[in-house]
């Protein structure tokens, strides 16, 4: 899930690097204002801790295992700002250090894992934490945080160009969706266990209305990025709608001279129109979202 | 000459009611290297946390005539220097120098001081050719001296050290008693090996339930607690 | 483990090793970016850059071919993404794929093996990276293999109390064995986390890190940024240019 420099187009890892600075610059300081540099120490050694972990193996099938990503448990146990920056600091590692993610693609990678992905897994617990469905609550974060993050990844590579015909596609999702259960099944059951040992280190969620602002502009992104993926799997539906609509005419124009020299082919009513497509549903789904929010 | 470390009536409940401290009198005067003897969970390492004001319990703490208390906290804490168990979580800075500059850095120094500051310290303990390096290389004995340097550095009256020789071979540890018969300030050393104890130590304090049961020499602690590790006959 | 050979290389004493870390990051930035918007004459330009490279990692005094081979590590995933591009009609692109992921990660291996990460991470501030951040990241990395080595030692004792049932229910215990195995890991990490702040504030930390380091440019470092960004530019614009 760790995108590599020279996938991404440049459109794409250069809004995602410009976006990413100002939410991290934020939930650092949202961070901070709980902890101040007292904290460093506890971050630091959780995120060594979330790397240590990876060495230890799940069984999960026949001699198939898998291991912890921890967004949603740092999340459950040292919040979501800190999470956020946890997960910030080990991706900014895992680049520089073992070359796992580029550096160009830092901005796409720390907003699919660290930021919408520790979100979306604490979204959950945020939610049904205090509830008797709190260990499904937990294994559902688990889940989420990784499908999501997943589901990011893969759009991000197709508005980008890369090739992936529909069986790949299929088995790409596949996988991503068992990764999605074991991540719950271990952080439910790593969660568990914590408490039995200190019940302290599971925190309460907090009560507040800002998460029903989170939850839908997470559900508007998540439904983009589900829309760029399946849309790709059907292209000539869309480029048929986009014909029908009189999209594609003017995105011809459009995208002949700025993108000159991307020689990419395949650029053409398809692709604007599925971004056009994912930006319309996310608008729509958001404004649906924020208003159920406000009713609250 | 007012003692540099007093202490009366040292109270200390935690969280969930446990008492630690019951009550805890204890002074060191200058030029003293006293043991603090006991069983685990008797209450040392929780007295040596009131020293320098990571706890607070009721009574009075002094050191060098000084209140433990949150207004005189940053000079008490350049006074007594605590060296803790695991080195490892002491010196948490990225290289040897780093490290050691910190404590003159948090008093004030700037860099370039800060950094002659701590080269000093770290010749003193014998260190100054590890200075760039990373903590993580260090045996268990470099880690230590690392550690005292690292104190040493913002020249304190009293070092403190929690259980020093854990981790360190015999050499190692004779290599420690040699380093700190060297420095002149005064110590408390919190310790269960009592050879280590016997060598360093004129004074020993046995702590028992949260309180000081007795003092005196170790060699009397020892064998009035029966406080020595004797392998039992098999034959 | 890859990353003490990255710590040994990284301590080195060429000149590349003596460079201020913030040209070295401005140089390998603009690399990046000229190889990542590159579409025309991939196959030179990426000749090339591989060239620079290479000439870097010999100036660096490092292994070649252990810096060559540990670039290696973006090709299993690349190679899945070419494969695929390849049987769909586009080898091309396929090649560029491989191409540019790979020099990409070689471009960023010899930024680190020429400069200590706690270094490379004060160069970082200049991006304006928050330094709470870098700061995590410092500690992070410092306490890496320490957290490592603990969990290594727990994998073994899990293995060595393993779970003698096969199947299914063998499965299981396992997996709760393994979530064990992670809370207390969990705990001995949180409780080192406070016994390192407890010695931060027993030697007078005062809320903030101050930085022992000061970062100054030299001649050196003003030559270095200007071949640096200069280099892979030109050869650029020179390639698509003359082909």
């Amino acid at each position: 899930m760790h995108i590599p420099d020279g996938f991404l187009s440049t459109p794409v890892w250069a809004a995602l690097d410009a976006a990413a600075a100002p939410i991290v610059g934020y939930v650092v300081r949202v961070a901070q204002r709980g902890f101040d540099d007292a904290k460093v120490p506890l971050l630091g050694v959780m995120g060594a801790f979330v790397f240590a972990a990876q060495m230890i193996n799940f069984p999960v099938g026949i001699g198939t295992s898998g291991h912890l990503v921890g967004g949603a448990l740092l999340a459950c146990t040292l919040g979501p700002a800190a999470a956020c920056v946890v997960m910030s600091a080990i991706l900014a590692i895992q680049a520089l250090v073992f070359q796992d993610g580029g550096i160009l693609a830092l901005g796409a990678n720390v907003i699919n894992m660290a930021i919408v992905g520790v979100l979306a897994g604490y979204l959950p617990y945020h939610l049904w934490g205090r509830s008797r469905g709190r260990r499904a609550a937990i294994f559902a974060g688990g889940a989420l945080s990784v499908a999501v993050s997943a589901l990011l990844a893969l759009a991000e590579l197709l508005i980008s160009g890369v090739r992936m015909p529909a069986s790949v596609l299929g088995v790409s999702l596949a996988l991503f969706l068992v990764s999605a259960l074991i991540e719950g099944a271990i952080t439910m059951t790593v969660m568990g266990a914590l408490e039995a040992i200190q019940p302290n280190f599971v925190r309460q969620p907090a009560a507040g209305g800002r998460y029903a602002l989170v939850a839908a502009g997470l559900a508007a992104v998540l439904l983009a990025a589900g829309g760029v993926v399946f849309a790709s799997t059907a292209p000539d539906g869309i480029a048929r709608l986009a014909r029908q609509t009189g999209i594609s005419g003017h995105a011809r124009t459009l995208i002949s001279t700025p993108f000159k020299n991307y020689e990419a082919s395949w650029l053409g009513a398809g692709w604007l129109a599925q971004a056009g497509a994912g930006l319309v549903g996310l608008a729509l789904v958001g404004g649906v979202c924020a208003l159920i929010g406000r009713k609250r | 000459m007012s003692p540099l470390i007093l202490v009366r009536g040292l109270r200390y409940q935690y969280d969930d009611g446990t008492v630690a401290l019951n009550g805890v009198d204890f002074r060191l005067e200058q030029g003293e290297t006293v043991a603090l003897l006991g069983a685990n969970g008797s209450g040392k390492t929780t007295f040596a946390l009131h020293l320098n004001g990571l706890l607070s319990g009721e009574g009075t703490v002094e050191v060098c005539g000084l209140p433990v208390n949150p207004k005189n906290i940053v000079e008490v804490r350049r006074k007594i220097g605590l060296v803790f168990q695991d080195s490892e979580s002491q010196l948490f800075m990225p290289t040897v120098l780093e490290d050691v500059a910190f404590g003159p850095l948090n008093h004030g120094l700037n860099p370039k001081k800060a950094a002659e500051r701590a080269m000093a310290a770290l010749e003193q303990v014998g260190m100054s050719a590890a200075a760039g390096k990373a903590p993580y290389h260090l045996s268990a004995g470099e880690k230590k001296r690392v550690a005292i340097a690292g104190i040493l550095a913002v020249d304190p009256a009293i070092l403190v050290l929690d259980e020093p020789t854990t981790f360190l071979d015999p050499p190692g540890q004779r290599a420690l008693a040699q380093l700190l018969s060297a420095l002149p300030q005064a110590k408390v050393l919190i310790t269960h090996d009592m050879l280590f104890a016997r060598a360093m130590c004129c004074r020993a304090a046995f702590f028992r339930n949260g309180v000081i049961a007795e003092e005196g020499s170790v060699e009397q602690m020892a064998q009035r607690y029966e406080w020595d590790f004797v392998a039992p006959r098999t034959t | 483990m890859h990353h003490v050979t990255l710590d040994r290389w990284s301590r080195g004493a060429s000149a590349l090793h003596r460079r201020d870390p913030r040209v070295k990051i401005a140089a390998v930035l603009v690399f990046l970016v000229v190889l990542a918007t590159a579409h025309r004459e991939l196959a030179w330009l990426g000749a090339a850059l591989f060239a620079v490279l290479c000439v870097a990692a010999r100036q660096a005094r490092l292994p070649l071919a252990g810096a060559l081979a540990r670039a290696g590590v973006v090709l299993p995933f690349t190679a899945v993404f070419a494969g695929v591009s390849w049987l769909a009609g586009d080898p091309a692109r396929g090649a560029a794929l491989v191409m540019k992921s790979y020099l990409s990660a070689l471009a960023v291996l010899l930024l680190v093996s020429t400069t200590p990460l706690p270094l490379l991470l004060r160069g970082f501030e200049m991006t304006g990276a928050p330094r709470f951040l870098l700061m995590v990241a410092q500690f992070l990395y410092r306490y890496l293999f320490v957290v490592s080595e603990e969990a290594q030692h727990m994998r073994k004792a899990a293995l060595a109390r393993g779970a003698t049932l096969g199947g299914l229910a063998g499965n299981a215990a396992r997996f709760r064995a393994a979530a064990g195995a992670l809370a207390v890991l969990f705990a001995r990490s949180y409780a080192r986390a406070e016994e390192i702040h407890r010695a931060m504030l027993a030697r007078s930390f005062p809320g903030y890190f101050r930085p022992l380091i000061e970062l100054h440019f030299h001649g050196g470092d003003v030559m270095f940024l200007v071949l640096g960004v200069l280099t892979p530019v030109a050869l650029r614009v020179l390639i698509e240019r003359v082909a």
